[in-house]
């Protein structure tokens, strides 16, 4: 029999696969009228730099299960990180014994089975990357040296960090179904830290991709995370103001997640978020269309199919600024008398149709104005859409960058900020499941000295 | 210490057939001439959860993990690499792969021995057996009655119960072992209100390292419901919250995020050694007022932040950060100890047997002035008084922190005024202790609930503070 930490990755699958029908047939035996479970394998390899030497070297492989047991409309589950045949029986006993707790609920249960994925598609998801020890080390120091480099006023490092991981995951339910598939990840970072007189600054840059060759070059990597450190030197504070705010690129991803967060089956069934009973109605202006692509080739955040075992498909999320969908899984459907949008796990590459203006020009529109690189906190109330975060950036006059600022808030409320978003740049420059240039918002509260 | 050491035997080692002479072989096949330290942390967790929403039992989870990591240390180089699979084979694999970083060289003998005593913290008890199933449902109902009688604009009604056993043993590159078996309780509860369309959140809730029966003594729990309730009924009448700079009084307890955020994280230790906090040399300097003195307090009875021994089984202690105004000290693990030329102060934790340990915060506080909180409030003439927050972050290297106010109330001529909608609130970490102007006599801890991430890691911690009158503090309404 093979074994999960030599076989390859076919013999791998068909070892989950079997795991799979283990648990489920455990389930039936025990009495569940329907399970369904998730089995996962993962090895890697971490490394991390500083100061141009080796500091952590890591390895790393991960199993785990998942199983959920329904009798009738009553659910039991239960996890681990065992795989062992004991530990599969042990963790299908344990689900049967919390389902004697807990109540009926109608919508506990599988998906329908006419909506499960039919053939799982190919998304070119997998190109693990067998690199040495020594290479993953230089390519990190490389991307570190490039950033020290770049600046006299680099003067210490948090470092550079190299990650490859490889995972195998099936999903399979009582339905029949059963899908699995490999993918990869690859990624590479690097902090570094700036000083000019008393003032001390930390940022950093990133790459991450499906296949090695995708990845930006380690130089590149380290050069921008230099001069994002180095452009933050000096920040001051700002007065207290009512005014434009531009999010940069990389900064706007957040909003676009609230966006999902707020029209995802959990909040709405709830009744927690701010977008209750808008769909067909507009929440941004005209110009704007947000879409998902689950089926895209390499994308980070690519699956063929959702938590549910539901095919997964493209759709547009706002045509022309009105609301067309939710993202609902199974169970919050049936809460809502509607049905699954095969969104079990959220929205998989999310995107923004992107404007015409590079970063200068979006600048240039905002004229005067704050231009945020950098937020922190937690700050968002999905349920009212309130909205009050630290903030660090730019201070912008006559359509050019002033001075860097931080120790400052940003506040207002997201319906009136998705309202308010007067563009949205093109310059999408950076590795994530969610593409969006930078975006304009016509007014928010600063706060400062 | 020593029933800990033989349930962690019994639970981890017996059931894979791992002898002392196994763990001798492993550690000295960890441990060569180049390497500095080394150590195998092994361990087993149990997890069973509850969640009540819209009046029944939903869902319920069960989970097992158990692992071992096997670190080698040469230098600052660490070589790192963990199993879920406890069979003699597969650790030594891991561990000739954790070694690798110090290149070839001969192995080292290693016999195994006891850590002397510690003091017991908390009972080696595993609370999911402390009340039966059949009563912690029950004790979850409870709580939705409580929420849903306390007032009838309470639309929906979310509680959750997790109780967790956590068995840990760490074998040291000295070969002495230490253990230990840490409870953890958890209780939630999360209300929506809604009066006239406009709808409100709030949550509430406690933990500790004891059993289950902690939540039904004094009605504990539905306490926790009520709170919840009256949370989310403020929020209903607030207005908007300030925008700008003002006097602010933070009420005692939980608030005390203020210090995990300003000044917890800027002191431990990794950022101090390789200088990139905005604390870095500046031991022995004022950062803060004089009368604020802050301590991480490991050593606390069953505060969920406490441990016996941290995650590489030096015992915990009560590590002075500020004292009196000056800072003195940090926060270690052995790593950064060594490399420090200072002591461990045992506050090396780790997520699990799959992470790296580093330096990280216990319970942290403030402790206790002179002020009766009532005369605090009475000084300010215009202010923000905040008594309630979510979570908060800094930035380590530039020392600005944010946090974020659930509750607050305008202060009007000494007196508490209107609620205000919840607001972050940011500082710069090294001076915003140095504009406390008023320290209370009422040093309350929180209720159990604080959970800190750093690198990707998550751990229980604990944290408190009397009630404070803070000068210029940002915070971030939309009111003019």
């Amino acid at each position: 029999m093979p074994n999960l930490a030599t076989a390859d990755t076919a013999e791998r699958l068909a070892l989950l696969e079997e795991t799979i029908q283990d648990l489920l047939k455990e389930a039936k035996r025990r009495g569940a009228s329907a399970a369904e479970a998730v089995v996962s394998n993962t090895t890697g390899l971490d490394i991390a730099v500083r100061l141009g030497e080796v500091e952590t070297v890591e390895h790393t492989r991960d199993n785990g299960l998942g199983i959920s047991v329904y009798f009738g409309h009553r659910k039991g589950s239960a996890s681990t990180s065992d795989l062992s045949p004991g530990a599969v029986r042990d963790a299908v006993r344990q689900a049967c014994s919390i389902a004697t707790h807990t109540q009926e609920d109608r919508c506990a249960g599988l998906a329908p089975a006419a909506l499960m994925a039919g053939e799982v598609p190919d998304l070119d998801l997998s190109h693990p990357w067998d690199i040495a020890v020594e290479d993953a080390v230089s390519l990190a120091i490389a991307c570190e040296d490039a950033a020290r480099a770049a600046d006299p006023r680099i003067v210490n490092s948090e470092g550079a960090s190299f990650g490859t991981t490889a995972g195998l995951a099936v999903y399979g339910n009582s339905h029949g179904f059963v899908g699995g598939y490999p993918s990869t990840r690859h990624e590479l970072s690097c902090a570094v830290v700036a000083k000019e007189g008393e003032s001390m600054q930390r940022d950093y840059w990133w790459t991450t991709a499906r296949a090695p060759e995708d990845l930006e070059a380690a130089e590149a990597v380290g050069r921008r995370a230099a001069e994002r450190t180095v452009g933050r030197l000096n920040a001051r504070r700002i007065g207290t103001c009512e005014v434009p705010v531009l999010f940069r690129a990389d900064v706007a991803t957040g909003l676009l997640r609230s966006f999902a967060g707020a029209i995802s089956g959990g909040n709405l069934y709830r009744r927690t978020s701010f977008l209750l009973d808008k769909l067909g109605e507009p929440v941004f202006p005209e110009f704007v269309r947000i879409y998902e692509e689950p089926l895209r080739p390499r994308g980070l955040g690519s699956a063929p199919f959702d938590g549910d075992g539901v095919a997964t498909s493209a759709k547009d999320l706002v045509t022309d600024g009105v609301l067309k969908t939710w993202l609902l899984d199974h169970y919050s459907a049936c809460r809502m008398g509607l049905t699954t949008t095969g969104n079990a796990g959220g929205a998989r590459n999310l995107s923004i149709g992107l404007g015409r203006d590079n970063r200068a020009a979006m600048i240039r529109r905002l004229d005067r104005g704050l231009l945020v690189t950098s937020l922190m906190g937690q700050g968002v109330k999905m349920i009212t859409g309130d909205y009050s975060r630290g903030a660090a950036g730019f201070w912008v006059e006559n359509g050019e960058i002033q001075y860097p600022v931080e120790e400052i808030t940003i506040a207002g409320n997201l319906a009136d900020m998705f309202k308010g978003l007067v563009a949205v740049g093109n310059d999408h420059d950076f590795a994530s499941s969610i593409t969006t240039g930078s975006w304009l918002i016509d007014r928010m509260t600063v706060a400062g000295e | 210490m020593s029933d800990t050491l033989a349930i962690a035997r019994s639970q981890i080692l017996a059931p894979v057939g791992l002898d002392d002479g196994h763990l001798e072989r492993l550690v000295g096949a960890l441990h060569s001439p180049a390497i500095d330290a080394a150590d195998i942390y092994f361990q087993s967790s149990r997890l069973q959860s509850w969640v009540l929403e819209d009046g029944i039992i939903r869902d319920g989870n069960f989970n097992i993990e158990q692992g071992a990591g096997l670190r080698a240390i040469a230098g600052e180089k660490t070589g790192f690499a963990y199993s879920d699979e406890l069979q003699f084979p597969a650790l030594a694999q891991a561990a000739e792969a954790a070694r690798a970083i110090a290149g070839s060289g001969g192995e080292a003998s290693v016999a195994t021995g006891t850590t002397p005593a510690v003091a017991r913290l908390y009972q080696p008890l595993n609370p999911i057996d402390s009340l039966a199933d059949a009563d912690k449902v029950a004790l979850l109902h409870r709580v939705d009655a409580e929420a849903r009688r306390a007032d009838p604009r309470v639309k929906q009604v979310i509680a959750s119960l997790v109780a967790v056993q956590d068995t840990i043993l760490v074998i040291a590159d000295d070969g002495r072992m230490s253990a230990d078996v840490r409870p953890l309780i958890r209780l939630n509860v999360s209300v929506v209100v809604e009066e006239d369309g406009r709808r409100e959140q709030a949550s509430s809730g406690g933990g500790a390292r004891r059993d289950l029966s902690w939540f039904l003594d004094e009605d504990r729990a539905l306490g926790f419901a009520r709170e919840a309730v009256r949370q989310a009924l403020v929020s209903l009448e607030a207005g908007p919250a300030p925008a700008g700079t003002m006097t602010v009084v933070l009420g005692a307890g939980w608030p005390g995020v203020l210090l995990h955020e300003a000044v917890g994280h800027g002191l431990e230790g990794d950022f101090n050694r390789k200088g990139t906090s905005a604390f870095a040399g500046r031991m022995g300097e004022r950062v803060a007022a004089a009368g604020v003195t802050v301590v991480d307090d490991g050593t606390l009875p069953q505060r969920r932040g406490s441990l016996s021994v941290d995650d590489e089984g030096t015992p915990t202690s009560c590590t002075t950060l500020i004292e009196d105004g000056i800072l003195a000290g940090y926060m270690q693990d052995r790593l950064n100890a060594r490399l420090m030329g200072m002591a461990a102060t045992g506050n090396g934790r780790r997520e699990s047997y799959a992470h790296l340990p580093m330096p990280r915060m216990t319970n942290t506080y403030m402790l206790p002035g002179d002020k009766d909180p009532e005369e605090i409030i009475a000084s300010v003439d215009k202010g923000l008084y905040a008594v309630n927050f979510g979570g908060g972050q800094v930035d380590i290297t530039s020392g600005k922190f944010t946090f974020s106010a659930s509750e607050a109330y305008m202060i009007e001529n000494g007196k508490v005024g209107r609620p205000v909608k919840g607001a972050t609130l940011v500082g710069n970490g090294p001076d915003v202790l140095t504009r406390v102007s008023m320290i209370g006599n009422d040093l309350r801890l929180d209720d159990g609930i604080g959970t800190c991430g750093k690198d990707g890691q998550s751990v229980p911690v604990g944290v408190g503070q009397p009630t404070l009158r803070v000068e210029s503090l940002t915070v971030g309404g939309t009111a003019g």
